[in-house]
């Protein structure tokens, strides 16, 4: 889940990292008055969240309030990708000596924390170390021993970028910090993109950049009812949530186990029940390439129960549009067919429709397909077994969708 | 032979008690695998399908020898549980648990990494050698698992558990089975990746090809193209890439926690590339996987 | 309504038996509900075709419980 800027300096404020004097506005007159208070030149930067970590829309400088104004007109304006920003943030223009990049996230392939520096400030740091990788240092550090028992890797990390004598000492301060920050608010990535040095020696962070895993929304409550952000509200890169998606993470948030999130709604008229994780990214990629038009991307996996199941046929066939839905997964072993078999018929139902007329495949074979098979004769359902490949599966499902 | 299980391998499952374990601790007995003891605590001395059941990890590894444990504990719980694992001496250590958070997962893969443990997960099902073990939740009830997972000459790892059965299905179909199936997670951060149990593969005699599973997000296959091309691997290697569609929607995240594409590094489409560019098939459709793997083997003289 | 599984209790036997705790415990969906003694117990409706097919409340009561998948009638 994606912070916009001023809630990532926030995060820094909690830790000490100076950062520019400013204030977040929704209008050209709030800006305005912010750039009175703050006086001299400002910087307004557009709060919009892109699908790049360290991509950070865009910035306008501005000699006053009336100019202010203006910019944030013209941001406010601003289309990128499917959003426009939510607002401004305001901040004073800091006078810098030079500016750093610095970022703390996770390496897969060590599977450690790392933090990263680089002398290249404002660009994509993977991009700076694929192009020049002698300006990009790393260091690996622990996530089983306190930051103050592990300052010197941030101090070998800041020498290795050539920084010594007080510079030294105050970057090491920083980055110890930063790395706190990441591990306490479960961030996967926080970065300091610009990292100024004032005149008399003190950094300050410009441009910052946080992302907390999706996963740490339960457990940073306290965080999130700080920065007023609601448990349902989602960052997606897409825009706000259609009524189905919200619909189906209140599914979610009722029982949640079996999580069928993320769903997506398309634009097509093929419900799909499908799962699990990875079965469900194959099955959409099969449905598509046999020409198919999904309605929506959903995951059912981690043995959701009978009434989990239900109410996502339920959702997916509520849709205008869809009035026929394929059930299919790859050879399940945790997930039990007759349990989904049993949800999805009971939703049909429920619906006053025929299950044998809307089901135009169940593909789920695996842990207690016998059962399953059972149910599915007993109320006509189209079924197969694992010896139909999901391709194949698909092929069938589109065939009867395009009638 | 197959890798990382054996004959006589001996686990425990932490969080026996719950709904999942309940299930896959009968499956597992079915199958044959030796279940030696279970651990929830609070639930000491009662018994799950004539398992008997402890309050700690150490009162069974002080009477016997445990290899492996199962973890199904809840998120909360599952670095503590992980911990008392290896620090009671066990080294093949599984994590069935979903949504641990990045942090504590690492704490647990640089723990165990100290005291010469192998992590397999978290958000992984387990591992099967056909015939003589199942350690973990893959497969699902014994029989079909006997069904998906026939004994034979291919490693299969995969960081979709489901997946794991569906290409394990297909090669037992086609008639070339399986030396082991690693089911390795879908986590952003794993135990063992792809290279990390390369070697394994490579040491047993019985494996002739690998095909791995994987999916949108993270650099385990750029890791395996690299080893590929340092290592001059005996072994042939197949990949399947899913959720092409998501080249398209960059910054939104499918399937599994650890399934986003930010990165270039992250998308189906440089996955390819870079596995093609090391020499590994990478099969357009699930389907053409046992074809492609026949092939290989005969063009190694296999 | 429950369309897959139907419960069938034989009150005495539980009572005999002393299942009736033992059933709440075992059950992992909660079919299972305190009756209206602590000899007894009463179906949660809404939950029975969440059932498991565990079979642990027919080992937990063997002459009290019947577990009738109406899929197979």
């Amino acid at each position: 889940m994606r912070f916009y800027e001023y809630e990532s300096k926030k995060i820094l404020a909690k830790y000490g990292i100076p950062f520019p004097k400013g204030g977040v506005a929704k209008t050209a007159e709030e800006a305005k008055n912010l750039a009175a208070d703050l006086g001299g030149k400002v910087v307004v930067k557009a709060m919009v969240l892109t699908s790049s970590l360290t991509d950070r829309g865009t910035v306008r400088e501005a000699n006053g309030p009336d100019e202010a104004a203006k910019a944030t007109e013209e941001l406010l304006a601003l289309k990128v990708g499917a959003l426009t920003p939510v607002s401004v943030l305001v901040e004073e223009q800091v006078e810098v000596e030079r500016e750093l990049a610095l970022q703390v996230t996770y390496d897969g392939v060590a599977k450690l924390p790392v933090m990263i520096a680089s002398d290249v400030p404002r660009k994509n740091l993977d991009d700076v170390a694929d192009d020049t990788p002698d300006r990009v240092k790393r260091r690996h550090f622990s996530t089983l021993h306190p930051m103050r028992a592990q300052t010197f890797r941030c101090k070998e990390l800041v020498r290795s970028l050539g920084l010594g004598g007080s510079d030294l000492n105050r970057m090491t301060q920083v980055v110890s910090k930063l790395a706190d920050a990441m591990l306490e608010y479960d961030l996967t990535v926080a970065e300091i993109n610009a990292l100024g040095q004032t005149k008399d020696g003190k950094f300050i962070a410009l441009d910052v950049n946080m992302d907390m895993e999706e996963e740490g929304r339960f457990r940073q409550g306290a965080l999130l009812e700080e920065f007023g952000i609601p448990m349902t509200e989602t960052r997606g890169v897409r825009g706000e949530p259609t009524p189905m998606e919200r619909e189906a993470q209140a599914i979610d948030a009722d029982d949640p186990r079996g999580l069928i999130s993320p769903f997506v709604e398309f634009d097509g008229n093929m419900g799909l029940v499908i799962g699990a994780g990875g079965g469900s990214l194959t099955i959409f990629d099969a449905v598509t390439r046999h020409g198919g038009k999904p309605a929506n991307y959903a995951a059912i996996g981690g043995n959701p129960s009978v009434k989990k199941a239900q109410r996502l046929a339920k959702l997916v066939l509520s849709k205008e549009g869809v009035d026929k839905i394929a059930v299919m997964s790859n050879v399940v072993s945790n997930t039990r067919a007759d349990l989904v078999a049993r949800g999805v018929i009971k939703g049909v139902l429920e619906l006053g429709l025929e299950p044998k007329e809307v089901i135009t495949i169940f593909r789920c074979p695996g842990a207690w397909e016998a059962d399953a098979f059972k149910i599915l004769e007993k109320y006509g359902v189209d079924y197969c077994d694992r010896s139909v490949s999901l391709s194949e599966a698909a092929k069938r499902a589109v065939a009867k969708v395009q009638g | 032979m197959g890798i990382l299980v054996h004959e006589d391998f001996r686990f425990i499952v932490q969080g026996i008690t719950g709904r999942e374990a309940l299930n896959f601790t009968r499956e597992c007995l079915n199958y044959g695998s030796k279940i030696i003891g279970g651990v929830t605590p609070g639930r000491g001395g009662r018994e799950v399908y004539g398992v008997k059941v402890y309050d700690t990890v150490r009162e069974i590894t002080e009477q016997t020898r445990v290899d492996g444990s199962v973890i199904t504990v809840p998120y909360q719980f599952a670095p503590d549980a992980a911990f008392e694992a290896i620090e009671a001496g066990i080294k093949e250590i599984i994590i069935i648990t979903e949504g641990i958070q990045r942090k504590s997962a690492v704490e647990i893969i640089e723990f165990a990494r100290q005291h010469g443990a192998r992590v397999i997960g978290p958000n992984c099902l387990g591992v099967i050698t056909p015939g003589v073990c199942r350690f973990g939740s893959l497969g699902g009830p014994a029989d079909d698992c006997k069904r998906a997972f026939g004994a034979g000459c291919v490693g299969v790892m995969s960081r979709s558990g489901g997946m794991t059965t569906e290409i394990s299905n297909a090669l037992t179909l086609s008639g070339l089975g399986i030396s082991t199936s690693v089911s390795i997670g879908g986590d952003p951060v794993v135990g063992s990746s792809y290279s990390d149990l390369m070697p394994l593969f490579e040491a047993d005699e019985q494996t002739k090809a690998v095909v791995i599973y994987s999916e949108p997000g993270g650099p385990m296959e750029a890791q395996l193209a690299q080893w590929s091309k340092d290592n001059n691997s005996r072994l042939p290697i197949v990949a399947f890439v899913s959720g092409r569609f998501m080249d398209d929607m960059p910054g939104v995240s499918f399937g599994h926690a650890g399934t986003v594409v930010h990165r270039k590094v992250d998308s189906p489409a440089e996955k390819i590339r870079a596995m093609r560019a090391a020499g590994i098939a990478v099969a357009d459709e699930i389907g053409d996987i046992p074809k492609l793997v026949k092939e290989r083997i005969e063009a190694k003289g296999g | 309504m429950a369309m897959f599984i139907r419960i069938d209790l034989k009150e005495d036997a539980i009572a005999e038996a002393g299942a009736a705790a033992k059933l709440i415990e075992v059950c992992p969906v909660k079919i299972f509900a305190a009756g209206a003694d602590d000899k007894s117990v009463s179906i949660i409706d809404d939950n029975v075709d969440e059932c498991t097919l565990c079979d642990l409340c027919m080992e937990a009561s063997p002459k009290g419980v019947k577990v009738v998948k109406l899929y197979e009638e």
